[in-house]
């Protein structure tokens, strides 16, 4: 719980200058309604919101709060013919109707705006600092990089803030992860959250909102903070943040949805006090030195189970806590892992770079430069590389990265989620393992059976050239 | 959303740590535009040792003997004992519907995930939280013990254990109520229309750029 003692000591965190700007109401014990500026919508999980609302004889709030768009679904090869796996067709097509018939905002399969929806956001300037941003994805805390509070909502959520435009929440507790220095060359930002979920756990965050700080934070690209944030969830957090600065205000400029003229210049002059207060109190603080990362390699099956490229798989029989032993046992049965096998001596049959983690232009230009010229191993079967957004894949094409790709043997794809968690086509076969730019490595995540290490683009590109994973700081 | 009041249930227990929603109910099922019809496909990755899609006939799937809920001592559970951090990954409200469409109308656990946690109670399915050791105790008994019941009463806010232990648990006092009363979120929210409006108004005037 937080204590309202803090707020009224005049200094406030940048979560509760997000928070105390969109309070509706507050009952005495704190349950809060929350109003809700961005409502993004997909595919999976609005289905049964839409149909609830319709039962219930209720009409949206304000659908120009919301932006709707089909990704998990999508085929990322020829789309011409549409989606062949009936089922999945059914669910697209019942978001392009239900956007239809309300009058929502969609952008549809063959939109070139089209794309996975947490690129899409921030690319098209519809998340902007200030703002409460939900969708019916748990990785909507990506827009936090905006200074927004930003999180993911189930559908019964979803068809909440459709219905009343708010939430009914009770405030979070608020961690900032401070971290101080440089990244050495090669270590991304992929690589810096990798290890702040080492280090707190995939429950270290639970009941916090995170806010990230400190200049390794700050000399991140708003493609890097947003990468940061993407991963905030992993760490059980819902909402992850950052405070606005110049580097926030030159990503926004001139984007469609962001306001123009007179109105720009008063935006501005608000996004500039979304910052915590200097002596603001956080209920928990957790520090990195940026100089000390390396680049990361998950090993298991949750994104705790983490280790430096220059470590080995850990050994179950050093860990003391019978829970975290077992699971650590289930973990290596699962990856076909034994204990102290050095990590760049893992074999790898397929590289997935994509993702809402890691699929903006940013992450497949440092992807391309690690593969020019170069051409992926034998033991290879599969590399693809999977564009955001339509706006992504243009722009990559324009810089001609989709030529180093496919010269270096990689598939140039369509923009989607893809492999991230395979609900469309493209997956794992069982016992397939995979260097992937994405978030999760749950078993099953990428297809049943299939072997996921996560790494930032730069790491999976050099493991695609190598056959195994390398330190891509020596590559 | 039903009313959850008091439960006397059989206990199953599940020990693993970290149980994320894609082992609660993998992607495949998440196509369906219904929000019924999960429950045969609750853990299907852990549950079956075929690879389960939409539409399959469950009853004729070979079942993985060793994975606990096919085991005929925990048949008609009602009440899921878990490890830490229950429910964590993807928001995805299919995980508690799968849940609560097999049996279950509560889980036991040290702690869970928040959006996970907050599905549940939208779903009429109560989250508890025990500190370690009492959730140590309890998989020892349940484990011991064939026919393994527990009382939940969420008035008293207390689970009744057959050697008579009672364990004391906390609940958002809101939450409970809902739940108690079985009362629909948007109703309640609909009740401050007037408040909505009245704050759309002040807002945009300050930040007019949010309406446009």
């Amino acid at each position: 719980m937080r204590y309202k003692t803090k707020a009224s000591m005049g200094t406030q965190t940048l979560y509760d200058k997000l928070w105390n700007s969109h309070v509706v109401h507050e009952e005495p014990d704190g349950t809060t309604l929350i109003y809700i500026d961005r409502h993004l919508v997909h595919e999976v999980t609005s289905p049964q919101a839409f149909e609830g609302l319709r039962l219930a004889g209720r009409k949206p709030w304000r659908i120009t709060s919301m932006l709707a768009v089909a990704d998990h679904n999508v085929p990322t090869t020829d789309r011409t013919q549409g989606i062949a796996d009936p089922i999945s067709r059914l669910q697209v097509e019942t978001l392009d109707s239900n956007c239809d018939e309300l009058g929502i905002t969609e952008f549809r399969m063959a939109d070139v705006r089209q794309g996975i929806v947490h690129v899409i956001g921030p690319e098209q300037g519809a998340t902007l600092p200030g703002m409460t941003v939900v969708c019916g994805d748990s990785h909507t805390s990506t827009h936090g990089a905006f200074a927004a509070l930003a999180f993911g909502i189930g559908t019964s959520e979803v068809e909440h803030v459709m219905a009343t435009q708010c939430l009914l929440m009770k405030k979070a507790r608020v961690m900032q992860v401070l971290v101080e220095g440089t990244l050495g060359k090669g270590v991304t930002a992929k690589d810096l959250v990798l290890a702040v979920i080492g280090k707190i756990g995939t429950a270290g965050g639970t009941g916090y909102a995170i806010e990230f700080a400190g200049s390794a934070i700050r000399g991140l690209s708003m493609e890097g903070r947003m990468t940061v944030c993407n991963m905030a969830i992993e760490a059980g957090a819902r909402a992850g943040m950052i405070a606005v600065d110049d580097t926030t205000i030159r990503y926004l400029k001139g984007r469609p949805f962001v306001p123009q003229g007179e109105l720009w210049d008063k935006a501005v002059d608000y996004w500039h006090t979304l910052h915590s207060d200097e002596n603001a109190q956080f209920d928990k603080v957790v520090k990195l030195d940026a100089g000390e990362i390396k680049p990361q390699v998950t090993w298991g099956t949750s994104p705790e189970m983490v280790v430096a490229i220059d470590g080995n798989v850990p050994d179950p029989a050093r860990e003391s806590d019978p829970v975290k032993r077992s699971s650590m046992d289930l973990s290596l049965n699962y990856m076909g892992l034994r204990p102290n096998t050095p990590i760049i001596e893992i074999q790898i049959d397929k590289v997935f770079i994509g993702s809402c983690t890691n699929a903006r232009i940013e992450d497949l230009r440092a992807a391309a430069e690690v593969v020019r010229g170069k051409h992926i191993a034998v033991n290879v079967k599969l590399a693809m590389a999977v564009p955001g957004s339509g706006l992504v894949k243009q722009q990559a094409e324009r810089e001609g990265l989709d030529k180093i790709f496919v010269e270096a043997g990689f598939e140039w794809r369509e923009p989607g989620c893809s492999m991230c968690l395979a609900m469309n086509a493209d997956k794992l076969e069982p016992g397939e393992r995979c260097a992937s730019t994405s978030n999760r490595n749950f078993e099953g995540r990428q297809g049943p059976g299939g072997r996921t290490h996560l790494v930032s683009p730069e790491m999976a590109a050099a493991a695609a050239i190598a056959g195994h994973f390398v330190d891509v700081r020596s590559f | 959303m039903d009313k959850f009041v008091c439960v006397n249930g059989l206990v199953v227990p599940l020990d693993r740590a970290n149980v994320d929603t894609d082992a609660i109910i993998p992607k495949q099922f998440l196509k369906s535009i219904k929000r019924a019809g999960f429950g045969p496909n609750l853990f299907d990755e852990w549950r079956y040792l075929d690879h389960g899609e939409p539409g399959m006939d469950n009853s004729r799937r070979p079942l993985n003997p060793d994975f606990v809920l096919n085991q005929t001592r925990y048949d008609g559970a009602q009440i899921l004992l878990a490890r830490e951090n229950f429910g964590c990954g993807s928001s995805r409200e299919h995980a508690p519907w799968a849940l609560d469409d097999y049996g279950f109308r509560a889980i036991i656990a040290p702690s869970f995930a928040d959006i996970f946690c907050n599905n549940c109670f939208k779903n009429g399915l109560l989250p508890i939280v025990l500190d370690t050791a009492s959730v140590d105790d309890l998989f020892q008994a349940v484990t011991a013990t064939p026919g393994y019941h527990l009382q939940i009463d969420l008035v008293q806010q207390s689970i009744i254990a057959p050697n008579g232990v009672v364990y004391n648990f906390e609940v958002d006092a809101f939450r409970r109520n809902c739940l108690l009363n079985g009362l629909d979120d948007i109703g309640l929210t609909l009740q401050h229309v007037k408040e909505i409006k009245e704050y759309e108004t002040r807002r945009k005037s300050e930040a007019p750029w949010l309406f446009a």
